[in-house]
């Protein structure tokens, strides 16, 4: 294997503390290695360039049946973007829901190395893995949804915390899952008696259950059987104006958790999308709108076992998806575009619906300052990732354009100024002009590569350049001491890396796509004492309601991951 | 008025995909230039002067250009797409996507088109002196935004889905219709001068269409209003007016709400 060697440029790395020196960066053998340890390495010039380790995404939605829902039902996603295949790339196409391969080349080319699809239907499972398989480059987990499940909500209305954690070890072994994705908890399992939980403490119909007792016990579980990722909660109430109480009150139920884990997680609960979960006032007109981004990152900023992901709206038309399937009917009933929907059995729901956030409404604007304070309000940025909901929010491609409003105050002036229609009101029901703050890249590398790879529990292997872990970094076209005039700079350079190995092979060269890489599924294996009850359970489900047997159902064999990775967790102590 | 003269010189064996053909791509460029944009056939690239003599130049601006094509291109696609100014004329046949997604403009066909025809477009004039296809002012496939701006005006017959998700402009059919017209209409004028067959204005949400024949079939979702007499295209009538698709939402202006229009005359 080629040995690399990358000179003179600007590196920046919070593990190592290393804050834009010029650093020699080494990769032996596929990892990364001191400098001196390289025999005849291909070298690398950075002159006048970043480098960082490769980008770890904690929430996207990229592969399996909703994506696909979104890729079938909008086909004028692909009008007029296609581009043919050229060397070793195939055909790309879509903007918001890309192809599988586009979606490879882009994280590429934004120098990611791994990324986390955030909401995988466990009965679905087999799609998302075909999907994951088909895209190249990246290394890629999945998570599966929890959080309306039956078993679950049977086994913690009881409070049966060891028998929903042997539930979630048999899930995670049968989906090839990573961890545990809660979804607007109980609420879509109302909806399918026209209900939703619009607090905590709604009781879901039939179940007898609350949000609380849902996600209270979620937690518990995954520090029972010690998981590498946390419990990863898209809470109640999601874009509804005033749901920040809701919000609070999600993330205080993880009041006295500690993580339990062998993996360097520090924290219980991972709040995705927290743009989405800040809203005060009580409707979307400007007279009443107000953002709560402070009120939530304060409490965040007072604990130290909670990590969220900011979801930052990027003005552009895109496509919403989602297990929370009452939201996404409300949402069709806003802009009365086309639904899709699907109720997946016992697990779960979910809905597809495309989405215009235009930047001339009061509101669109609003969400965008929302998502970028977020980001600014938070003290420790080791706990807050950059993400869009991709493609939620925004599209996957607009990562770089959200670096850019965060690390700029001049290009967010000039978004409140020149782009944005109500950017005076936005100004006065919003923090965004309060804030002066600019990230650095310092702080960006926390925010999308260290702190990412720490909260799913892959800081061994990703987000840092420590010798012994993976051979993954990315060179950006970035000189941070001259190309600080322009912030268009940032857009292009974390757009169009210049570089990118992946465990030791060079996949971008001189902003080129050169190689298809190794590309691996990450899943977790966790080992639990054999459990009766459960297992009748699992049987009896799959006799009595599932459209399929059990025997159909698991995610097994070289088709769905034909390279895996496997993390072992051991909960039988 | 500068003039470009493209004629034909082969049949393509599968199709031609020609989006250069426009005023706008013309502008600014010589016959020799023009002869070697590009096009596909099939996975295919290929130039224009592979199936097309060139002669004259193009203005300087799309505005002063004009484009005549002398010849048979039922199997060329996309002519006049995108087209924003100036002139594009086709004496003869021409197959699917002519001005599509234009923004002003006129183009002419002295001949028939296919389907896609005008798709998606925001202005200028499409002229089609012989039939139309399906889909006819129409929205792309899966898009909910059809014509929106502009004139279609097509002297025969036209095909089915015709001003599918139109939100505005005008399309005046002179001959008959086939199934589907106006579906998820939400703006613009439907003219029919002569009679259509069924589903006229289904799912409609706002929006005119007037039929001078007759409708085969009516969509169920209309209800009587009253008559009017109305000046249509200069063309003077007593018409019956229906309201619908009442299995639509429906937006309220001052406190009324608006529905879709369909006028019958008799």
């Amino acid at each position: 294997m080629t040995d690399y060697l990358i000179k003179n440029g600007f590196v920046y790395d919070p593990i190592l503390g290393i804050n834009g020196d010029k650093v020699d960066v080494a990769i032996k053998d596929g990892k990364m290695a001191d400098a001196g340890d390289v025999t005849n390495p291909t070298i690398i010039d950075a002159t006048g360039m970043t480098v960082m380790a490769a980008g770890v995404d904690v929430h996207a939605h990229v592969a399996g049946p909703k994506v696909n829902t979104g890729r079938n039902f909008r086909p004028e996603d692909k009008l007029f973007n296609g581009t043919a295949g050229s060397g070793i790339k195939r055909m790309e196409g879509g903007f918001s829901v890309p192809t599988v391969f586009r979606t490879a080349y882009l994280y590429a080319r934004m120098g990611f190395g791994f990324s986390m699809e955030a909401a995988m239907p466990p009965l679905y499972a087999r799609h998302t893995h075909e999907e994951i398989r088909d895209t190249p480059i990246i290394d890629q987990g999945a998570l599966p949804v929890f959080g309306n499940n039956w078993f679950v909500l049977e086994y913690l209305k009881e409070n049966e915390i060891e028998n929903t954690a042997a539930y979630i070890a048999w899930l995670l072994n049968q989906t090839k899952g990573y961890g545990i994705k809660c979804v607007n908890p109980g609420g879509t399992e109302s909806w399918g008696w026209g209900l939703n939980c619009e607090t905590v403490d709604d009781v879901v119909p039939y179940f007898d259950v609350t949000p609380r007792q849902i996600v209270s016990g979620l937690i518990e579980a995954n520090e029972y059987l010690g998981l590498p990722h946390c419990m990863h909660v898209h809470g109640n109430g999601l874009g509804e104006p005033g749901n920040y109480e809701i919000t609070l009150d999600t993330l205080k139920i993880a009041e006295g958790f500690k993580p339990q884990n062998d993996f360097g997680r520090d924290v219980v609960l991972h709040n995705t999308h927290l743009q989405f979960h800040c809203y005060g006032g009580e409707s979307y007109s400007s007279k009443f709108f107000e953002s709560k981004s402070k009120e939530v990152v304060d409490y965040i900023n007072s604990v130290d076992n909670i990590s969220y992901d900011l979801g930052v709206v990027t003005l552009d038309e895109t496509t919403t998806m989602t297990a929370d399937g009452p939201f996404e009917h409300h949402l069709s009933h806003m802009n009365n575009l086309k639904w899709a929907n699907t109720d997946v059995e016992l697990e779960t729901g979910s809905g597809v619906v495309p989405f215009i956030y235009n930047p001339k409404t009061f509101i669109a604007g609003a969400q965008w300052a929302v998502g970028l304070e977020c980001g600014l309000f938070i003290k420790d940025p080791m706990r807050a990732y950059i993400t869009t909901d991709a493609p939620n929010a925004g599209p996957l491609c607009r990562y770089p354009r959200v670096y850019k409003w965060l690390m700029s105050a001049k290009a967010r002036d000039d978004m409140l100024d020149n782009t944005l229609k109500y950017g005076d009101r936005i100004r006065e029901r919003c923090y965004i002009g309060e804030l002066d703050r600019e990230i650095s890249l310092y702080e960006l590398a926390m925010m999308t590569r260290a702190g990412p790879a720490k909260t799913l529990g892959l800081g061994h292997m990703f987000g840092s350049l420590k010798p012994g872990l993976e051979g993954d970094v990315a060179v950006y076209p970035y000189n941070p001491e001259t190309d600080t005039d322009d912030p268009e700079k940032i857009e292009y350079a974390f757009g169009n890396a210049a570089y990118l190995i992946k465990g030791g092979k060079l996949i971008v060269k001189e902003g080129e796509i050169v190689d298809m890489g190794n590309k691996r599924t990450f899943w977790v294996n966790a080992t639990v004492n054999d459990n009766p009850m459960v297992e009748r359970d699992i049987s009896e489900k799959f006799r009595r309601y599932y459209t399929v047997t059990q025997n159909n159902y698991a995610v097994e064999g070289h088709h769905y991951v034909p390279n895996p990775y496997v993390i072992e967790v051991d909960a039988t102590k | 008025m500068a003039k470009v003269i493209l004629t034909p010189t082969q049949t393509p064996t599968l199709f031609l995909e020609a989006e250069n053909i426009t005023p706008d791509v013309f502008a600014g460029k010589n016959a020799a230039e023009i002869a070697a944009l590009h096009g596909f056939v099939g996975k295919t690239t290929v130039t224009l002067g592979d199936y097309f003599t060139v002669e004259g130049a193009g203005g300087q601006t799309a505005a002063d250009t004009t484009v005549v094509i002398n010849g048979d291109v039922s199997r060329v696609k996309y002519i006049g797409m995108k087209m924003s100014a100036g002139e594009l004329i086709v004496n003869g046949n021409a197959d699917m996507y002519v001005g599509g997604w234009m923004t002003g403009g006129r183009l002419t066909v002295n001949g028939d088109i296919e389907a896609f025809a005008g798709l998606g477009m925001t202005g200028g004039e499409l002229i089609v002196n012989g039939n139309a296809g399906n889909y006819l002012g129409a929205a792309y496939r899966g898009d909910w935004r059809g014509m929106q701006g502009g004139e279609i005006r097509v002297s025969g017959n036209a095909g089915s889905d015709v001003g599918t998700f139109m939100r505005g402009g005008t399309i005046v059919v002179g001959g008959n219709i086939d199934v589907h017209v106006g579906t998820h209409m939400e703006g613009g004028t439907i003219i029919v001068k002569g009679d259509a067959k069924s589903r006229v204005g289904g799912q409609m949400v706002k929006g005119t269409i007037y039929v001078y024949g007759d409708i085969d079939v009516m969509m169920p979702g209309f209800q009587y209003r009253n008559d009017a007499d109305l000046e249509v295209d200069g063309d003077n009538g007593r018409f019956a007016l229906y309201e619908g698709d009442m299995g639509e939402r429906h937006p309220k202006r001052k406190g009324e709400v608006i529905y879709g229009q369909l006028y019958m005359k008799y």
